[in-house]
């Protein structure tokens, strides 16, 4: 029989070698899936992972890709700092939401300047409000031992109720029509998060997520407080011989996550979705949790998988538009990207072999 | 203009021109149709699709139609509605208010193509709005729920505070209250146009406390579930007829029926006679029409009902004629004085005798 | 306002209806906490024993068959988060969340062709002189019979907890499963076999939504009562008794809020919406703050994976 063996190291080879393989065997079981549903799986594929790449109108798509991926970018950065301690903020998508309505209510409180110092100051109170979001349950944590877990969790839905009441409320448009939804900042040129570059896409939120990516490499790779974080998460024994101090971790790891989280809900509010409304929030604080663990909690990881994430999304719908190809089959289909790549993943620490049964 | 829509709108002319090089006079007109729920949905993107299908029937070969549905508001809703233009549609119907920025920034790019969008209050040169007279549907079943009622007490699932369903709490009361002065309503605020859950709850809530009578502004066919197993309620079917659940609990149904309207301006896209505006269709137009009243409901209310239903129809009455107050008492409309369109857009208070208050 | 249209009795018996489909879920959570491992994915297997309910009653036109189909479904996606962390052990918080994700899309596939399909019905009890009673009539005698399943499951559970042999052992190798595996136990056998009866738990509590509740098919139509779930299983220190108190406080909250509003109690939709949660949390904070983590009650084990060293 198969026995399961630990490597004295975690393989190397195996370590980027895994998410290949996991998406040979996402694109080979979701072809099948397509075909199933009576779609010519080659042309799927195709339009879902080429198409946006390479095909008509590849331009546009390009810089919606990079639209889309850099808030996953930014909380995903975020939650590797903590992943790899073994902190586990779940709540992303709550930061990422109070980090909007923070920022949003900042800027809003200064309608209708147009001061060059609106944009700055909101952003600032956008990362506060994430960090302010993910400090509850760090605090919590730190404190009193609370499973950081479901208080994450749980104040996302909380979150979610203050989107819908600053929506119908506080920040409401008067001039609106009574509908919900706040004033459009991406109108609004004091603050609205432009693209830089002509269309790709490049967004202030793009800069600051590779602003994020170099800085978290460089706090990985050379800083102690990287050096900390990984030791915290692979050896917490070691970790607490070495005089690390587990709370000031939690509230640091938390704290940056949340931050970061802020972030992405500040630029996407004032760009790509332009103002505050009910349904603002789509789930990318969960979908950064997976970009987070396909890219192995690595910063160039994170980054490949934010834009295979991504790559998912945009051509998944074209897809649905071209191929009348049900969303909730591309939504599948990103679950079983996730489902190979952890099922693969033991390969990196764990080594296949054969023995037969009896022997001592 | 903000810069980004100047830089995009660069591209979106560069991508125009390929475009239409493509497109020859003879090419069948495609009609793209963004939904914001599901086909499936019985209610309000269903009645659309029924709209869609019913320009497929009256064009045949020279129109083709697609559709994607569940597309989220915001930055996805822009880019779906980009991706049908570049697919080629000459006419995109837009079917949620929510789609309002988008489809204004889509728009704005590509001015040759014409946008429609329902619900909404901005337009330009190729985008028109267009509406229903819902408000017409609901006096005459809030006749009939006045006159059916046996505790007096009739209910209102409503969904957002806008307007629109403003008008339909403010139709419904002033019918009720008409043939029954002693008649109260109870509105209960659901927060979301689609929720069978909430809406299930929020209708058995109602009937725990004496309401024989629900009505909704939502769009599933939860409440009428609910009625059903409590037995001697009434509902009536909202946005599509419903008809499952004739002849009890529904005695009749809101229906909208876009059928017409789509095909009218199918049309002047084919003929050249295009224009923007605003268009608020009712029952003259066929736009809402009032369906299959059942044999649960006594024949003299029937009778009524239909005596209404033609002199709405034909122009004699309408839902919102004075002596009306408001609900603090300052009058609204004096005697035989009738409502303008632009008062009902701006309706933001409840008409005198109803209690509670609208949320701010 | 008029607080006396609403009805306690009315609200009470609403109240234990919306209460199952979480105490079904959190019952099924808590063996498989209570054997260590945390399975985060309880809303992918709830809807997705929603679908396979509602397929499956639809189908065969019977209730009481959408329901074990209903299990069946729910248990088959437990198995494959069990094999990926039992097997192959991969991380159990991650694996949970992608279990969330991939019952999501799975279900929703799966009911393209349900949307708007009507179940068949489900009979409600109806004891001669009991469910006649004045007060207690309504309450505890009118329901249909999923209640009162839950309610059984909860009581067996309980008893094979904390009487039975194998519930002993189910708690020794949620606790260390080291100490248990020395002894002799198969850990990822037990493992294996509380996760699908978590999983089947699950699936009943999506399939009460799907079948009875609404009772439709929708796509999201758990909305996220697989994650109150899992809040209720730690509010009640993984024990079977609170947990049905911590169930019925979170249907309560929801029905009362509804009841308020019609009633004409002007307290803002939105803050009573996020009550639920934020009750949670206090309540967590709170059993946090008055012990220790060993007198908690979280198992030892809890979200560690095992791998037999020999």
């Amino acid at each position: 029989m198969i026995v399961l063996e630990k490597r004295p190291q975690p393989s190397r080879g195996w370590t980027w070698g895994t998410p290949f393989l996991a998406v040979a065997l996402t694109i080979l079981a979701g072809g099948l899936m397509f075909a199933a549903l009576g779609k010519d799986p080659v042309v799927a594929i195709r339009t879902i992972f080429w198409d946006p790449l390479f095909g008509d109108f590849a331009s546009y798509f390009r810089a919606q890709l990079l639209i889309k991926a850099a808030p996953l970018f930014l909380i995903a950065i975020g939650l590797s700092f903590g992943f790899r301690a073994g902190i586990w903020n779940i709540g992303a998508e709550g930061q990422y939401i109070m980090g909007a309505v923070f920022g949003a209510a900042a800027a809003l409180a200064l309608y209708p300047a147009e001061s060059r110092l609106i944009f700055p100051l909101a952003m600032a109170f956008g990362a506060l409000g994430g960090l302010i979001w993910a400090m509850i349950p760090a605090l919590l944590r730190v404190k009193l031992g609370t499973n950081e877990i479901l208080v994450s969790l749980m104040l996302v839905y909380v979150a979610e109720s203050i989107l819908a009441k600053m929506a119908t409320g506080p920040l409401r448009n008067p001039e609106g029509m009574g509908f919900p939804g706040s004033r459009n900042l991406s109108q609004w040129p004091a603050v609205a998060n432009r693209e830089l570059l002509a269309g790709t896409g490049m967004h202030w939120g793009v800069i600051a997520a590779l602003f994020a990516v170099v800085a978290a490499y460089v706090i990985f790779s050379r800083h102690l407080l990287g050096f900390n974080i990984r030791l915290a998460g692979q050896a917490p024994r070691a970790a607490a011989f070495a005089g690390v101090n587990p709370g000031a971790l939690v509230i640091i790891c938390m704290g940056v996550s949340g931050a970061l989280a802020g972030l992405a809900g500040f630029f996407e509010v004032t760009g790509p979705a332009g103002q505050i409304s009910i349904d603002f929030n789509v789930g990318y604080g969960f979908a950064a949790i997976i970009v987070a663990f396909l890219g192995r909690l690595n910063p160039v990881g994170i980054l490949l998988a934010g834009l295979l994430l991504a790559l998912t999304y945009i051509g998944g719908e074209l897809a649905s538009q071209q191929l009348q190809l049900p969303k909730a089959s591309v939504d599948l289909f990103r679950g079983m990207l996730l489902f190979f790549l952890l099922a693969v993943d033991v390969l990196t620490n764990f080594r296949l072999r054969w023995r037969s049964r009896g022997v001592a | 203009m903000k810069r980004r829509t100047l830089l995009m709108s660069g591209a979106g002319t560069a991508l125009l021109a390929s475009l239409g090089a493509g497109v020859r006079a003879q090419d069948p007109l495609k009609v793209g149709f963004i939904y914001v729920g599901p086909i499936g949905d019985g209610g309000w993107t269903y009645q659309h699709d029924q709209g869609r299908l019913a320009v497929e029937e009256a064009f045949g070969d020279a129109v083709e139609t697609i559709y994607q549905e569940t597309v989220p508001e915001g930055a996805d809703a822009e880019r779906a509605i980009t991706q049908m233009v570049l697919q080629g549609c000459g006419l995109i119907f837009t079917t949620s208010f929510g789609y309002m920025d988008a489809t204004v920034n889509v728009a704005a790019q590509f001015p040759d193509v014409k946008f429609e969008h329902a619900t909404g209050y901005k337009q330009a040169a190729n985008l028109a709005t267009y509406d229903a007279r819902f408000y017409e549907g609901r006096a005459v079943i809030g006749t009939m729920a006045g006159r059916l009622t046996k505790t007096n007490k009739i209910g209102y699932i409503a969904s957002f505070p806008i307007p629109e369903v403003i008008q339909g709490i403010n139709s419904t009361f002033l019918h009720a209250r008409k043939v029954n002065p002693n008649v109260e309503m109870v509105v209960i605020w659901a927060y979301t146009w689609f929720d069978p859950a909430k809406e299930a709850d929020a209708a058995k809530a109602m009937i725990e406390q004496g309401v024989d009578v629900v009505m909704q502004h939502t769009d599933s066919t939860a409440p009428q579930a609910a009625a059903q197993e409590a037995g001697n309620v009434y509902t009536f079917g909202q946005a599509s007829d419903m008809s499952a659940f004739a002849p009890m609990p529904r005695v009749a149904s809101i229906i909208d029926n876009w059928n017409p309207y789509y095909i009218k301006r199918v049309q002047a896209v084919i003929d050249g006679t295009w224009t923007s505006g605003h268009s608020w269709g009712g029952m003259a137009e066929g736009e809402v029409v009032i369906g299959e009243i059942t044999d649960a409901v006594p024949a003299e209310v029937k009778a009524e009902a239909e005596v209404m239903i033609a002199a709405i129809t034909g122009g004699t009455y309408h839902p919102f004629t004075g002596p009306i107050n408001k609900q603090d008492g300052t009058p609204f409309l004096a005697e035989g004085e009738v409502a303008t369109d632009e008062q009902l857009v701006t309706m933001n208070f409840y008409v005198e005798g109803m209690t509670g208050d609208i949320p701010s | 306002m008029d607080l006396s249209a609403i009805s306690p009795t009315l609200l009470l018996a609403s109240l234990m209806v919306s209460a199952t489909p979480i105490l079904l879920a959190a019952i099924g959570e808590l063996v498989v906490e209570r054997a260590g491992v945390l399975n985060l994915g309880v809303e992918g297997m709830m809807i997705v024993g929603a679908i396979c309910g509602f397929m499956v009653a639809v189908g065969t036109g019977s209730v009481a068959l959408g329901f074990v189909g209903a299990a069946l479904g729910g248990a088959l996606l437990a198995l494959l988060f069990g094999f990926l962390t039992q097997v192959l052990l991969s991380n159990q918080v991650a694996t949970g969340l992608a279990l969330t994700l991939f019952g999501l899309g799975l279900a929703s596939l799966l009911g393209q062709g349900y949307i708007g399909i009507r179940a068949p019905e489900i009979a409600k009890l109806d004891i001669p002189l009991l469910s006649d009673i004045p007060v207690l009539g309504p309450i505890l005698f009118q329901h249909d019979l999923m209640v009162y399943v839950g309610l059984a499951i909860c009581a067996g559970v309980w008893a094979f907890l904390k009487y039975s042999r194998a519930g002993l052992t189910l708690r020794a190798v949620g606790e260390n499963h080291d100490a248990a595996h020395a002894l002799g136990y198969k850990v990822i056998r037990i493992r294996l076999a509380a996760i699908m009866f978590g999983g089947a738990c699950a699936g009943l509590g999506g399939a009460y939504l799907s079948l009875v509740r609404v009772p439709q098919w929708t796509e999201g139509v758990t909305a996220g009562q697989g994650w109150i779930a899992l809040a209720i299983v730690v509010f009640a220190g993984w024990r079977a008794g609170w947990l049905v108190v911590g169930a019925y406080l979170f249907g309560g909250i929801s029905v009362l809020q509804l009841n308020l509003q019609a009633a004409g109690v002007p307290i803002p939709v939105e803050y009573l919406s996020m009550a639920p949660y934020v009750i949670t949390i206090l309540v967590l904070v709170a059993l946090s703050a008055g012990r220790s983590s060993a007198a908690l009650g979280a198992p030892g084990s809890l979200g560690k994976s095992f791998h037999a060293s020999s």
